[in-house]
């Protein structure tokens, strides 16, 4: 599937919610569900700082694509995490790199990614791309 | 003042003053709005507000400058400001207090002009665990520039500081002791007059940051004492951006300019520059006129509603939001001082503070969660952070039961 079908997935999946709380319940469903990282990953550099919430990523690269587990300390940001890890994983870096993120908005789940969240979530994405383009130039000059 | 058993009515009108608020009436997230995070910032009344609108539409103009007729007013109503201000911390003299940009800022001048003047290597500058960022990085970098030492007053289990520690640490090599009078994060209630007391013993200066204090305590900086005392605007129902900075006179004095600029200087040339007098030495370049004025009015409002009569009615909410809070499954109180302003900080169980937050924030709840500017003290409590609700004189105790079902709702969901 690609980036947008995965995002169109999950906002058709949102769309079912009748209430905040239901959604909640459902992303911290989906953090409970998240591919654990590996401990060995789980460590100071694959650490991103939010101001609040701490979150590790891990990114994996072959076959041309980029796989990625995460985890947090918060269990609804890590539920925000897995659902940018399903959408950004499994991809190559030119696709990653070119994404366009929408469905956050559109699942009603935009004031995540402001600043004042300080969650980690926003610089979690900023470091997958930041892998997407390190990889990227890798592969191109190869 | 009545004697005998108060009931809230008789101390506060809570209708009458909620009025006064009119972001209050909001709505967050389709409810009503709970606004518990009055330690970060307070709300505004509406006697704040319409100054700010009457001084745009009547008094704009430069102070200290223009013969014209507006810059007269403007500047009158900028001083009359400062004589409120004076009035209200009982400073001895107008010219002991200077408008600057906030709390931080009032503590970056000390730092910087009396460390220039008053530090040297080998010094000692003394705060303590509990500080807010802006009370430690301003040391910091003071320290690290002069090559002084800075030292730390632990705090017990109960995040109070342990005076024990702090008499041992007093010895000529001390230059100043600055320490929170109110915990921004646990809301702990400083012995402040034995450590104004313990200092001066040594003839050691104090700087008081009030910025937790100003809208709870009543503050007489004659009968404290202190030598420097520091706070806010905005969490005090005033505009932000402007802040105060009381010194006692003979200190301002020996201390040299912060910043350079206009208002500041007697005569400029370009060999040598003479400085004018306090507080316009401290005070270079256009202040923040309208908020200095606007401040003003929001000290005219806490006199209207009376200090003694704001403490006496937050100390209130703070006595039921223990009792109510206490009754929640796993919950741990982060602060537990015998002394406390109006601030809780809890935990519940290993539940992360961020979640209870974003829980919080959809019954149209604000709290603050994270470590509140207060790192060292957060490792203190080997905690990531806390959750923290802080009660002004318009919050009620049916908010307190809208907290109370808003986190366990949290509980149920995350737990």
């Amino acid at each position: 599937m690609s980036i947008n079908e995965i995002q169109d997935e999950l906002i058709e999946e949102f769309s079912l919610f009748g209430d905040w709380m239901e959604k909640y319940e459902n992303i911290i469903q989906m953090a409970k569900e998240l591919p654990i990282i590996e401990a060995q990953y789980k460590k100071e550099e694959n650490l991103i700082k939010g101001c609040q919430a701490k979150v590790w990523l891990h990114a994996d690269f072959k076959d041309g694509v980029i796989s990625f587990t995460a985890d947090s300390d918060a269990i609804i940001t890590k539920g925000l995490v897995s659902m940018v890890v399903r959408v950004l994983s499994d991809h190559t870096p030119k696709e990653i790199m070119n994404a366009d993120l929408y469905f956050v908005d559109k699942i009603g789940l935009r004031e995540h990614l402001s600043m004042t969240r300080s969650n980690g979530l926003l610089s979690m994405i900023k470091q997958m791309k930041m892998y997407a383009v390190a990889l990227n130039s890798t592969v191109s000059t190869q | 003042m009545k004697t005998g058993t108060w009931l809230m009515q008789d101390i506060i009108d809570i209708e009458q003053v909620r009025k006064d608020f009119p972001i209050l009436a909001s709505k967050v997230n389709g409810r009503p709005l709970v606004y518990f995070d009055n330690a970060a910032t307070s709300q505004k009344p509406w006697q704040v507000i319409k100054a700010i609108e009457h001084y745009y539409t009547h008094l704009n103009s430069n102070v200290h400058r223009g013969v014209h007729h507006l810059s007269q007013v403007a500047t009158d109503a900028f001083e009359a400001s400062r004589k409120k201000i004076t009035d209200f911390i009982n400073a001895k003299y107008d010219r002991e207090v200077i408008f600057t940009k906030g709390t931080t800022d009032s503590i970056n001048l000390v730092a910087h002009s009396y460390g220039k003047q008053f530090v040297n290597p080998g010094d000692v500058i003394i705060i303590s665990s509990l500080e807010h960022h802006s009370n430690i990085v301003p040391w910091q970098l003071l320290c690290e520039d002069r090559q002084a030492i800075l030292k730390v007053i632990p705090i017990n289990e109960k995040g109070e500081l342990v005076m024990d520690a702090f008499k041992e640490m007093l010895d000529e090599k001390v230059k100043l002791v600055s320490v929170n009078y109110v915990s921004n994060s646990l809301g702990t209630i400083n012995p402040v007059r034995e450590i104004i007391e313990l200092a001066h013993q040594q003839n050691i200066p104090v700087l008081l940051d009030a910025a937790q204090a100003v809208q709870h305590i009543r503050i007489d900086v004659q009968e404290l004492d202190v030598d420097f005392l520091a706070f806010s605007g905005h969490k005090m129902y005033g505009p932000t951006g402007i802040g105060i900075l009381y010194g006692k006179e003979k200190w301002l004095n020996q201390m040299p300019p912060y910043q350079g600029g206009g208002e500041m200087i007697k005569t400029v040339t370009f060999d040598k520059t003479t400085f004018n007098e306090l507080p316009f030495k401290f005070e270079a370049g256009t202040p923040n006129i309208e908020a200095a004025i606007c401040l003003g009015a929001a000290v005219d409002y806490i006199n209207e509603i009376g200090i003694d009569n704001i403490r006496q009615y937050e100390h209130e909410l703070l006595e039921y939001a223990n009792e109510k809070l206490s009754a929640i499954d796993g919950i741990k109180f982060i602060g537990t001082a015998d002394n406390k302003a109006s601030v809780i900080s809890f935990m519940i169980g290993d539940i992360h503070p961020y979640d209870v937050g974003v829980i919080l924030d959809q019954l149209g709840i604000a709290v603050r969660t994270g470590h509140h500017c207060t790192q060292p003290l957060m490792d203190r409590f080997r905690i990531p952070g806390t959750i923290r609700a802080s009660f002004a004189f318009y919050n009620t105790k049916e908010e307190i039961d809208v907290l109370v079902a808003g986190v366990e709702k949290a509980v149920s969901m995350l737990g």
